[in-house]
């Protein structure tokens, strides 16, 4: 087997060395009847050329975004990745070092997270930010059992403009419980959440653009949440909008929560992707998830080291502010070269250009009959409704090579009110041919 | 360029660093913001006027000062840094309890097809059957490997997985009118993600000691049950490296007692194609797929943690999971009753489940099982040839992937495990886990993994041995003062935390913070 | 004025009614450098035994319990500016709160300073 060094002969010497009569001395704790007493029946290991065919022919069997017009968002969005940055993170000492506990033989890790978590404070505009969470949903999640440790309260609102599968996460952390409040889907920007603050309430959870594509005002949530005493935590899935749209900071967030896979991630149908979370520096000691700090080695060299590590499991145990052990530390370098490369002038131009690619496909949408563009305002997603039920709808788009968007109702099932709702995304690789390829479909289909 | 009285530079794009002077090989880099600026840029893209009319007056107001560099100059940034780094590629690795194994390159290519990179979470699942078929080619291999009724993939990391394990839980005694039941059964030696998840749960966490001889006290165990214990979260092979011999006896004296059989299966790799946890009793377990099957660990993460289920548990896995359907499979994404819902938005680590596949694949279920007993025989050779030197605490037992020491061998000589495994560095490898398990004093924990040859672990245990004699014939300076050879020396952790600096601020802005 | 110790390492220094708790040197010794101190809220009424603070190093977080039962009056604002004054003078100046004595008997369960130096020996 490749990948594993011993020659048989190299074994038996091995095995005297340690004075076992054979392989099976070595696992003579183990229960007789449950040592090799079975046949896995499972394939015999097999060359690198029948894997890799294997794993290509179901590849093959998906339809791949470059496969055609493309139009999914809804919390996950294909931009393009330079080349540059999946060449960096497949580097050996990148990809096949570990967390660094070692900060001697680290220091390429760590001062790449101090300046993940400086790009990130910049541009949600807040103080600190850690070393990046597993995603944005669980990271939403984080943030209201911070909010929670913070104020001493209990009472959680979840805006109805909130991705709903961030919401479901929320729901099974805080299972069970009686103050959590769920608004309805706001598929119009419609709720007013600020109605439901009282003196009881922990934090008021916004996303911004919001599931559905409208921007939130987040300045008069801060205030009413404020007076209350409540936080207010900001959501954000499309962390692109963040060129072109205020910083939640100098709107008055206390916990930025945002979904990264946007920059230097691809969509891998779900993961890993990495959440970024930030908040304000009195908080830092209640913030879950792993945090670099700046000091200096034994000969005053400036360095990194990993810090404020109190808060965590392998020091608290039943005490840590969060069970989370693992990060994202290869998706963080990743969002990381890529923003590097952007830097402010080109992530305020890729973020110009999606929203003028969304402006155009907004304005093509609202010229098909049959359907109805729901958003006065957004950033790179918006919400249509169709004259038909939107779920089927999608999969005959899709039996023409077009992805379509996602209906809401595969989110919202038990929601007749969203059943012909769709939630369209544009990006830079949005084409003009792809909107035109997409609105003719459309009229085919809604005629 | 302003400068400021220390004639330090006072914006981001400065040329007061230089980028691009000095040796190569020289350990020093400076910061992003410190090389790039505002105006530079590594991609090219059009430059497009918006009308700021449908942006409901949110638009920008606070400079973003992101720092930019071209494509030559972010190359040279990043691969500096990374020779900062100690990695598997360049050297042994040998952090107990994480198995930092090698990484096969063939993963990483099937892990960027576009049919599996290239795919978005919620397209049609009628154009993605080829990924499901591949989570559910996936859990036949974990569910197999294990000999348990399920598996639930979605969980994002270890830690997540015990979350959804001890949820899973919850959730079944919760629906059997056992809700009474609040208190977790945790070992001592556990590692701190046990008792952390316990009490997220709202759980409150009942420490079993463990033995003289490193294992867990069954009567102990049989002690502690009572009507109000959920579980025990119990980790086989433990982290003494041990396996639990009487691991069937506590499953049963758990389950008689009305409780579930939490396993952390972090140390997987020692049994795989060996033993199967479902033989012994286990209710749950996460499996480490960056610890097992070999996904990167890439500095800290991404993870991915799938928990293998009892049929007793399978009821109440989270959504979404694959299911045959009429029409092919189906993702399920709202379960009947919801009982315990959904732990992360969307599938979980898809890049994570094609590397482990592939890892899978290519072993087979033969090279699995020799992979685990060449990672149980190496650790063994380690122990055999290092414990005249070192000491031992628990020998009852042979070890299972892990040699365990503790620092007993350094009585006397001024020399701390610490000091130890930071000298350890000078010599090329990275330090093996110290300080964990709790229960031994100054333990060094060292798992090989199947990766090394006997070549390098005679290399190892040669230098181990080399240290060991040294510090014990009063040489403790070259201990104390270790690493002198990587790129910083030993670094100040208190300054770091006192006063934490956890982002790159302009020095103006530095000093007036301090004034 | 007396000085009673617990077996954890705490001292509770009784000027009149009120006690003066902080960590034993043998204590800060053990913990090594201290980079952050948790401090309870005044006015926050403890049992004996209760979790009154949390002292951090950089590997480790250690409870201080209450030594006896009373009402916390006053806390040492000084640490969270300078957690290492309780390294540096853990029995003067790294005093971390003062305690109103609910029931002065509590004290005659503690070690007193001999029983205290032999515990750590």
């Amino acid at each position: 087997m490749r990948y594993l060094p011993h020659s048989a002969a190299e074994r038996a010497e091995m095995l005297g060395v340690i004075g076992a009569a054979d392989i099976d001395a070595l696992f003579s704790a183990v229960p007789a009847r449950a040592l090799k007493n079975f046949d896995l029946g499972l394939p015999a290991h097999s060359p690198e050329f029948l894997v890799e065919t294997h794993m290509k022919a179901l590849s093959a069997k998906n339809h791949a975004g470059a496969d055609g017009p493309f139009f999914v968002g809804a919390g996950a969005y294909r931009h393009h990745v330079p080349a540059t940055v999946d060449h960096l993170i497949q580097r050996s000492e990148w990809l096949t070092a570990y967390t660094p506990y070692q900060p001697e033989i680290s220091q390429g890790t760590l001062q790449m997270l101090f300046e993940f978590q400086t790009q990130v404070a910049k541009l949600t505009g807040m103080d600190v930010a850690n070393a990046s969470l597993y995603d944005g949903s669980t990271g939403t999640a984080e943030a209201v059992l911070m909010a929670r440790r913070l104020t001493k309260r209990n009472k959680i609102v979840l805006s109805g403009g909130l991705h709903p599968h961030y919401r479901d996460v929320v729901k099974a952390y805080l299972k069970d419980d009686a103050d959590l409040e769920c608004l309805s889907a706001s598929p119009e920007g419609q709720g007013d959440i600020l109605d439901h603050i009282d003196d009881q309430t922990a934090a008021i959870v916004i996303q911004t653009p919001d599931f559905y594509g409208h921007l939130r005002n987040m300045k008069t949530a801060a205030d009413a949440a404020h007076a209350k005493g409540a936080l207010l935590i900001v959501v954000i899935t499309e962390v692109v909008s963040l060129g072109l749209l205020e910083a939640p900071g100098a709107l008055g967030a206390d916990i930025v929560v945002a979904e990264g896979q946007s920059i230097g991630n691809a969509l891998n149908f779900g993961g890993p992707y990495l959440g970024l979370m930030a908040t304000r520096k009195e908080f830092i000691r209640q913030m879950p998830g792993r945090l670099c700090g700046e000091t200096v080695d034994a000969e005053g060299q400036r360095g990194f080291v990993l810090t404020l590590s109190t808060r965590e499991q392998h020091i608290r145990r039943e005490k840590a502010t969060s069970n989370i052990c693992t990060n994202s530390g290869l998706c963080a370098l990743a969002f990381s070269i890529h923003m590097a490369l952007l830097g402010e002038a080109g992530f305020t131009r890729l973020a110009r250009l999606n929203h003028a690619n969304a402006c155009k496909l907004a304005d093509a949408l609202a010229a098909v009959p049959g359907v109805e563009v729901l958003n006065d305002s957004f950033f790179n997603e918006m919400t249509i409704r169709t004259s038909r039920p939107a779920a089927a709808l999608i999969e005959r788009l899709a039996a023409r090579g077009i992805l379509g968007g996602v209906p809401v109702s595969r989110l919202e099932p038990k929601d007749p009110t969203v059943a012909n709702l769709i939630v369209l995304a544009a990006t830079e690789l949005t084409t003009d041919a792809d909107i035109a390829a997409l609105c003719a479909a459309l009229s085919e289909e809604l005629a | 360029m302003s400068m400021n009285n220390q004639g330090r530079p006072t914006g981001v794009g400065t040329s007061g660093f230089a980028s691009t002077s000095g040796s190569s090989l020289l350990p020093n880099e400076p910061l992003l913001f410190e090389i790039g600026d505002t105006e530079h840029s590594g991609v090219d893209l059009p430059d497009v006027t918006i009308t700021m009319d449908r942006l409901g007056g949110f638009e920008r107001k606070t400079p973003l000062d992101l720092a930019g560099l071209t494509e030559p100059e972010a190359m040279r940034h990043y691969v500096r840094l990374s020779r900062l780094n100690h990695s598997i590629d360049s050297g042994m690795y040998p952090l107990g309890s994480c198995t930092m194994k090698h990484n096969p390159r063939l993963n990483e290519k099937m892990a960027r097809l576009p049919g599996f990179s290239d795919i978005h979470p919620l397209q049609p699942t009628s154009t993605v059957q080829g990924a499901l078929e591949l989570m559910n080619e996936l859990s036949h291999w974990l569910m197999t490997l294990t000999n348990t009724a399920a598996v639930a993939l979605t969980p994002k990391a270890g830690a997540h997985g015990e979350l959804l394990g001890m949820m899973a839980i919850k959730a079944a005694q919760d629906a059997a009118g056992q809700s009474h039941r609040t208190v977790v059964l945790v070992p001592e030696s556990a590692h701190g993600t046990n008792p952390a998840t316990a009490a997220f749960l709202g759980y409150s966490v009942k420490p079993i000691p463990a033995r003289a001889d490193g294992t867990v006290d069954v009567q102990a165990v049989k002690d502690a049950l009572s009507p109000e214990v959920a579980a025990i979260m119990l980790t086989n092979p433990n982290t003494c490296g041990l396996f639990e011999p009487q691991v069937i006896e506590i499953a049963e004296a758990v389950h008689a007692a009305g409780a579930f059989f939490y396993c952390d299966g972090a140390n997987f790799n020692a049994i795989m194609g060996v033993v199967r946890p479902g033989d012994l009793g286990i209710d749950a377990m996460h499996i480490n797929l960056h610890k097992t099957f070999s996904t990167p660990h890439g500095g800290g993460g991404p993870g991915a943690g799938p928990v293998v289920l009892s049929a007793a548990l399978a009821p109440f896995a989270p959504v979404p999971f694959v299911r045959k359907g009429s029409d092919g499979l189906e993702l399920v994404e709202h379960a009947e009753d919801e009982a315990l819902g959904r732990i992360t938005a969307f599938q979980g680590q898809m890049g994570m489940y094609v590397r482990a596949l592939t890892y899978m694949l290519s072993h087979g279920g033969d090279g699995l099982a020799q992979a685990a007993q060449d990672a149980v025989l190496n650790a063994n050779y380690i122990k055999a040839r290092l414990q005249h030197v070192f000491s031992v605490p628990f020998n009852d037992y042979p070890t299972m992937h892990e040699a365990l020491f503790d620092d007993t061998f350094l009585a006397g000589t001024g020399v701390t495990t610490l000091d130890f495994a930071k000298a350890l560095i000078d010599e090329g490898f990275h330090p093996m886990t110290m300080y964990f398990p709790l229960v031994v004093h100054g333990a060094m924990l060292i798992e090989p993994t199947e990766s090394e040859s006997k070549q390098t672990l005679d290399r190892f245990c040669d230098v181990m041995e080399e240290l060991a004699l040294d510090a014990k014939s009063g040489n403790a300076a070259r201990f104390t003062s270790a690493p002198l050879n990587a790129p910083r020396r030993r670094l100040d952790e208190t300054r770091a935390a006192r006063s934490p600096i956890l982002k790159w601020e302009r020095p103006v802005e530095a000093m007036k913070a301090a004034e | 004025m007396t000085t009673k110790f617990t077996p954890d390492h705490e001292y509770i220094r009784v000027e009149g009614s009120t006690g003066i708790v902080g960590i034993t040197p043998f204590a800060q010794e053990a913990l090594g450098d201290i980079v952050f101190v948790e401090l309870p809220a005044v006015g926050k009424v403890l049992k004996k035994g209760d979790e009154a603070a949390v002292v951090e190093s950089v590997k480790a977080a250690s409870e201080i319990y209450a030594p006896v039962s009373g009402t916390v009056t006053a806390i040492n604002e000084e640490l969270t500016v300078n957690p290492g004054l309780i390294n540096a003078d853990p029995e003067a100046g790294g005093w971390i709160y003062k305690i109103a004595i609910a029931d002065a008997a509590d004290l005659d369960g503690l070690l007193d300073s001999d029983a205290y130096a032999e515990l750590t020996l």
